[in-house]
């Protein structure tokens, strides 16, 4: 959805796409972006000075995550357990804690994309999502955002402060349930958001009533149904996003990307996001997307 | 995709379901539940100014390194102290801010962020929970919904816990992996199913987590599923089977129920048969078996 989108505003928009989806990032293997550049999104972990320590099991009384304390003689640090606080280095009062950047992901980036990705193993996406924010371009005339799938942490870093939030769902009790919760979250967090239903004519018309039923409900404009079509699904599996699949469907999101816009408020030089599935894209100065985006 | 192997399972032992993607938990919608217990999980730490210890002086503010706390705020006064804004949304519960502040103005309480449910379902009992929109720490309560599974299945004399996973690779599936028996990856002959398959296969390797796969609508192209499946082999993954695309899973999930449980068909066949290896797999396991799936798009 988000690259498709991308797709049909470039012509008119400078609009960078950013993948905040930092633990499945997709949107590269459809877009194919020239990632010219890489850097690491680290987190700040504590080290140590056994020499200064003098054991005293202050730092093991201020972390929260049970990163850091005192073992008998040893002081044991537990990198991945870290959330980079600094709490402990801040409160040593011997100052034998200095911090070093732990790397838990990688963030790239070229003309108009960015995305990053979690190492694998590695428990926060947060902190790798907030390094592809970084990348943010001022140039921009748009940002899309591809949110990740769900509500927690990691969505709300992608979602928080975006113009607009686009959320992607399905006429299904699946769909139906996913977009209650993104809905709560948008409202939640203040955000202006708007509904995409993908695949609207598939199983009965009674769960597509449903949806918009919510939508009416939670106050959330239906900005497009869009058709199951098995072509979509399978150039999507090749890897080319369903603005490509044909004229019809290229149409399909100009047509979305205008009532998109205009819904965001946006004029030519904004951000959207989409949230599907839970896809959010935001607008404005950023639109986001959600999961089946 | 867990609730027809669910589903199947049951007719022929005890079991007990769990579903540990918190954010978005779904297989409740597949499986009539009819809950009976449900307990409030107080996930996170939040900082609470005293009004009236405050003085403003923002050392908290300056301290925080996840920018949660806004300042600097007008000059204290005696009588109304203004305390630092927090946002919710972005504080980590870390708790510098009360170690910080001079006068002990600030202090954490815990706050609800979630619910964790038990429901009698035709199949076993299943726990699942509810995270609140835009909460963090999943992991934590994903533990618990296994935690409490657990406990289910030593009262019932259940040997298999079929758990439903989260996406992704992050926190809330480290934590539904970690110490499972066997996590069935499910995924698609696409090209991003099969680039977030390899991410999910060096997580299970790095936790040395033992892992099979399923490939779901495998005719949705061939050519991508036979690479899929040779890449498995040559990984040393079991392939325990392949679903075809057949429009009466997605008829069966909008009646609520799985397709295995509207007699037979290609999907519905195809789910028996892996079932079957699935079994066999767990065999001499099952003792204290615990199987999670995960798989981005299949409930």
């Amino acid at each position: 959805m988000a690259v498709s989108l991308t797709l049909v505003l470039r012509p008119r928009l400078g609009v960078q796409l950013l993948d905040l989806d930092v633990e499945e990032p997709n949107a590269h293997l459809l877009l194919r972006p020239r990632l010219e550049h890489s850097s690491d999104a680290t987190v700040p972990v504590p080290e140590v000075d056994p020499e200064r320590c003098r054991r005293c099991g202050r730092c093991g009384e201020v972390c929260a995550y049970g990163a850091i304390g005192v073992f008998g003689q040893a002081v044991l640090v537990f990198p991945e357990l870290c959330h980079g606080c600094g709490g402990c280095s801040l409160l040593c009062p011997s100052g034998a804690i200095a911090e070093r950047p732990r790397k838990v992901g990688t963030v790239e980036w070229g003309e108009g994309f960015a995305h990053g990705r979690l190492e694998p193993g590695e428990a926060l996406a947060p902190p790798v999502g907030r390094a592809v924010l970084d990348r943010q371009d001022p140039k921009a005339d748009l940002i899309l955002i591809d949110a990740p799938p769900g509500t927690s942490c990691p969505v709300v870093e992608a979602v928080r402060g975006a113009d607009f939030c686009l959320l992607v769902t399905e006429p299904t009790p699946f769909g139906l349930h996913d977009l209650e919760l993104a809905a709560e979250m948008t409202r939640c967090l203040g955000l202006r958001a708007g509904v995409i239903i993908n695949r609207e004519d598939t199983g009965d018309t009674k769960w597509a009533e449903r949806v918009r039923g919510l939508c009416a409900e939670a106050g959330l404009e239906v900005l497009a149904g869009l058709p199951h079509d098995r072509a979509v699904a399978e150039a999507y599996a090749r890897g080319r996003p369903a603005a490509r699949v044909s004229a019809v469907w290229r149409r399909r999101f100009e047509v979305l990307a205008e009532r998109v816009l205009r819904a965001a408020g946006v004029e030519p030089r904004g951000e959207v996001t989409g949230h599907g599935e839970d896809d959010s894209t935001r607008a404005g100065r950023r639109e986001r997307q959600g999961r089946h985006g | 995709m867990t609730a027809a192997l669910a589903v199947l399972a049951s007719a022929r032992q005890r079991l007990v379901l769990a579903d540990t993607d918190v954010d978005a938990a779904n297989l409740g919608l597949v499986t009539r539940p009819e809950p009976v217990e449900e307990a409030e999980f107080r996930g996170a730490r939040r900082p609470q100014f005293d009004a009236a210890r405050c003085r403003g002086c923002t050392e908290c503010v300056r301290a925080c390194r996840f920018g949660a706390l806004t300042g600097p705020f007008p000059a204290a006064s005696p009588s109304s102290s203004p305390v630092p804004r927090l946002d919710p949304w972005a504080c980590e519960g870390c708790g510098v801010c009360t170690h910080v502040c001079p006068t002990g103005a600030v202090t954490l309480r815990d706050v609800p962020t979630g619910t964790l449910r038990v429901s009698e379902t035709p199949f076993g009992p299943l726990v699942d929970a509810r995270l609140e929109p835009g909460e963090g720490n999943s992991g934590k309560l994903v533990s618990r919904v296994r935690s409490r599974a657990r406990e289910l299945a030593l009262e019932r004399g259940a040997h298999l816990i079929i758990s439903d996973g989260p996406p992704g690779i992050g926190c809330p599936v480290i934590s539904a992996l970690s110490g499972t028996h066997l996590a069935v990856a499910v995924t698609e002959p696409s090209l991003s199913a099969v680039h977030d398959l390899r991410r999910l296969l060096e997580v299970t390797r790095h936790f040395r987590v033992t892992v099979a796969v399923v490939v779901n609508r495998f005719d949705l192209d061939w050519t991508l599923a036979a690479d899929l499946e040779r890449r498995c082999l040559d990984e040393g993954v079991e392939v325990l089977g392949r679903v075809p695309y057949d429009p009466a899973v997605a008829r069966a999930l909008l009646a609520g129920r799985t397709v295995v449980e509207d007699g037979p068909g290609p999907a519905a066949e195809a789910l028996a048969a892996v079932w079957d290896r699935l079994e066999r797999r767990l065999g001499g396991e099952l003792g204290e078996g615990d199987a999670a799936l995960a798989g981005k798009h299949q409930p």
